[in-house]
């Protein structure tokens, strides 16, 4: 089973992320692709697992705005890990949409990066297979505050602290 | 100047630690060569072609003379002893060790300095008039305002993986002395009807291949929102922004394919549902912070003088000196406040590398700024230093002091006060050098009298079309190009940063390095022979046309 990180810890992830074209959905938890849970969603009621829907860094997250109560994860694909839009994305989601449930970072996501995946509401985290997820944890509390608003933190710390 | 309260100074300190802990796991093998290269860009540590090279900020040009005694010892200690200062208003240091950079940060952050932001794909540092607080001609000292800026900028945790590098500068004046429209986001203080100060926020300047002056799109942004709509600006960029092609990548290239009007629209939607959200305006500015902020730039107590006697005594001391009379005209500015100057001290004596001054020349820097300021400097973006709030009569002993180390070279301004690009000496991007070129022009034009006669010149040179060298906003700018393995150099003209900015005009074929200087003196005997009573270079070119000077530098010999 592979790990990932879940709220600072190290967790299970029993999620099966599916690529297009998808043609049968597999038992259990699925990762739909955005763009066949916007044609399909109404037809996935019989689905034994849970399901949630994954974003590639050049999907709108506006196509989920109507979704995301139901949505007990979304996935934000990372290709690259200096492509930086997935942050946005996040940002958005929490922020304009309301969304509470998991928002999981995939791809190429590095350690150095999960403060900041952190901060803009990111609260799982999938690293490569050869990282020491228990390492790579500390890394989400590498600074102890920061100076802006963020999904954490609807006050910027001049207005907190100072 | 600002000073560091515990969260300021905690962050950088966890900054350093961070950064130790990236470069032990990058030596250890646990981090990828990819994945390690945007964490020490971040960090200011560029990988050159003789040695890596780290980028200190100065945040918005703005030191301290304990600042500038750190500097000069990190540079003995692990470098070269000397040091850099750039066009940005920062400073680099040229060989340290790539295992030795997180002692550095942490040296830095023992005065309040830090190399964070000052390259990668992320926003940089901001940049100002080198005037600020001074100037006559100020609506609001711009450097509280860069301040915030720098604060809601570092470790941005939505930005630091944008589409390209990404820049800001604030301009408080009418006159622009911070090349404000060559930013991503130029921001500029203005007064509303109501006598209210807010901002004008221009969007997609930039130099490099494709210069661009920068769009209006917010002529009047009230002070509170600054961070709300800098949010904005950045979210639509980083979001939109070409990631597939770098040289496609920065915000002009988006400004200009979807129109500045859309741009702003698209602008305008994001912040009204920033704003929607933030009903009860928590993320705004508060007037507290704001003057909190302010604080740290208080006006100098200045003394009411006679300035009229004393520009006596400085009329005497200049009958006397041709040399400090020279100094006088050229690196003296008068302040709005009266019997005060600001001295630029120049980093361009003939032999040395624009830019470059060494760790003793620091120390004097430290000391001149102790003895005759408030202990703070100036960078500026024409790689000089300035020292502001001079008591007009104890100018002639600053002089002295500056001339005894090399800091007094009377040439600001002139051809000879040009910016340029470390070039392919030290840079792996460059395409030619551009320091022997600087050296072989300086060499030239050593007859100051013939440099006062050419009067204000900005000749530019950058060794690649990253145009850090800013050849687009010279009168006279060179650019350095490759061409089958030869450097070349192509000469533009008409560029200017200031009010009106303009950018030059390419004016014909590149020149040989052999070239270049005698190419130049050609254009110069144009504008000599051309120019009206009182006419600058870049008049004369603006009158006349480039036709005149193509003729010259492009004739066959006979």
């Amino acid at each position: 089973m592979q790990k990932m990180l879940s709220h600072g810890a190290v967790a299970e992830n029993n999620w099966t992320v599916l690529q297009m074209p998808v043609e049968t959905i597999p038992q259990g938890n699925v990762l739909l692709p955005l763009k066949y849970w916007l044609e399909h969603s109404a037809e996935l009621d019989q689905q034994a697992g849970l399901v949630g829907v994954w974003l590639e860094s050049d999907e709108e997250v506006e196509a989920l705005a109507d979704d995301v109560a139901q949505l007990p994860v979304i996935a934000l694909n990372f290709p690259k890990f200096v492509d930086g839009r997935g942050f946005s994305s996040a940002r958005l989601l929490r922020d304009r949409y309301d969304y509470q449930g998991e928002l999981r970072a995939i791809g190429n996501v590095i350690q150095d990066q999960l403060f900041m995946l952190q901060r803009c509401g990111f609260s799982q985290f999938c690293l490569a297979d050869e990282v020491d997820l228990e390492a790579a944890a500390k890394s989400l509390n590498v600074f102890s505050d920061g100076y802006q608003t963020g999904a954490d933190q609807a006050q910027p710390l001049f207005k907190r602290l100072r | 100047m600002y000073i560091y309260d515990q969260y300021d100074q905690k962050l950088v300190d966890e900054r350093v630690e961070q950064y130790r802990d990236q470069t032990q796991r990058y030596l250890d093998g646990k981090i990828s060569e990819e994945e390690f290269l945007p964490l020490r860009l971040q960090n200011g540590l560029y990988v050159q072609r003789l040695a890596p090279m780290l980028r200190v900020a100065v945040p918005y040009g703005l030191m301290s003379s304990t600042q500038v005694r750190k500097m000069a010892e990190i540079s003995r200690k692990f470098d070269k002893g000397y040091v850099h200062f750039t066009t940005r208003q920062n400073i680099q240091l040229n060989w340290p060790l790539l295992e030795e950079v997180p002692d550095i940060l942490a040296e830095l952050a023992s005065v309040q300095m830090h190399a964070i932001q000052t390259s990668g794909n992320c926003i940089r540092n901001t940049t100002t008039d080198q005037f600020a607080g001074v100037a006559a001609d100020e609506i609001e000292d711009p450097r509280p305002w860069c301040e915030i800026i720098r604060q809601w900028s570092t470790i941005h945790p939505e930005f630091a993986f944008l589409p390209r590098k990404f820049k800001i500068a604030v301009c408080g004046s009418e006159e622009d002395r911070a090349a404000f429209l060559l930013h991503d986001i130029g921001i500029q203080l203005v007064k509303n009807d109501a006598g209210e100060t807010g901002f004008h926020v221009f969007v997609g300047g930039g130099l490099g291949r494709t210069p661009v002056i920068a769009s209006s799109i917010k002529p009047f942004l009230p002070k509170q929102h600054l961070l709300t709509y800098l949010d904005a600006v950045l979210r639509v960029y980083n979001r939109y922004g070409n990631r597939n092609n770098k040289y496609k990548a920065r915000i002009k290239i988006l400004v200009k394919a979807w129109t500045p009007d859309v741009f702003a629209e698209r602008v305008e939607a994001e912040w009204a549902q920033i704003l929607a959200r933030d009903v009860d305006g928590v993320a705004q500015l508060t007037r507290g912070e704001v003057e909190r902020v302010k604080t740290f730039f208080p006006l100098p107590d200045y003394q009411s003088v006679d300035e009229a006697s004393m520009d006596a005594a400085l009329q005497a001391q200049a009958a006397d000196s041709v040399a400090f009379s020279r100094w006088l005209e050229r690196n003296v500015r008068n302040q709005k406040q009266p019997g005060y100057a600001a001295v630029t001290l120049s980093l361009k004596p003939a032999g040395v590398a624009p830019g470059d001054v060494t760790d003793r020349q620091l120390e004097s820097i430290a000391s001149l700024a102790d003895q005759f300021s408030n202990g703070e400097l100036r960078t500026t973006h024409n790689q000089n230093i300035v020292i502001a709030d001079v008591i007009k009569s104890q100018l002639f002993d600053f002089w002295q002091m500056a001339k005894a180390d090399g800091l007094a070279t009377p040439t600001i301004g002139t051809i000879n006060d040009m910016i340029c690009c470390p070039g392919g000496d030290y840079c792996s991007l460059a395409n030619a050098k551009s320091i022997p070129v600087a050296e072989a022009i300086q060499r030239k034009f050593e007859d100051l009298d013939y440099v006062y006669d050419l009067g204000d010149l900005e000749l530019n040179i950058s060794g690649c079309m990253n145009a850090c060298g800013h050849h687009h906003i010279g009168h006279i700018g060179i650019l350095g190009v490759d061409k089958k393995g030869e450097e070349w150099y192509q000469i533009q003209l008409g560029g200017s940063a200031n009010k009106n900015a303009a950018l030059a005009k390419v004016l014909g074929p590149s020149l040989s390095r052999n070239d270049v200087v005698e190419g130049i003196e050609k254009l110069l005997d144009v504008y000599v022979e051309n120019r009206l009573e009182g006419e600058a270079f870049l008049a004369t070119y603006q009158r006349i046309g480039a036709d005149k000077f193509k003729e010259r530098v492009y004739a066959k010999d006979a």
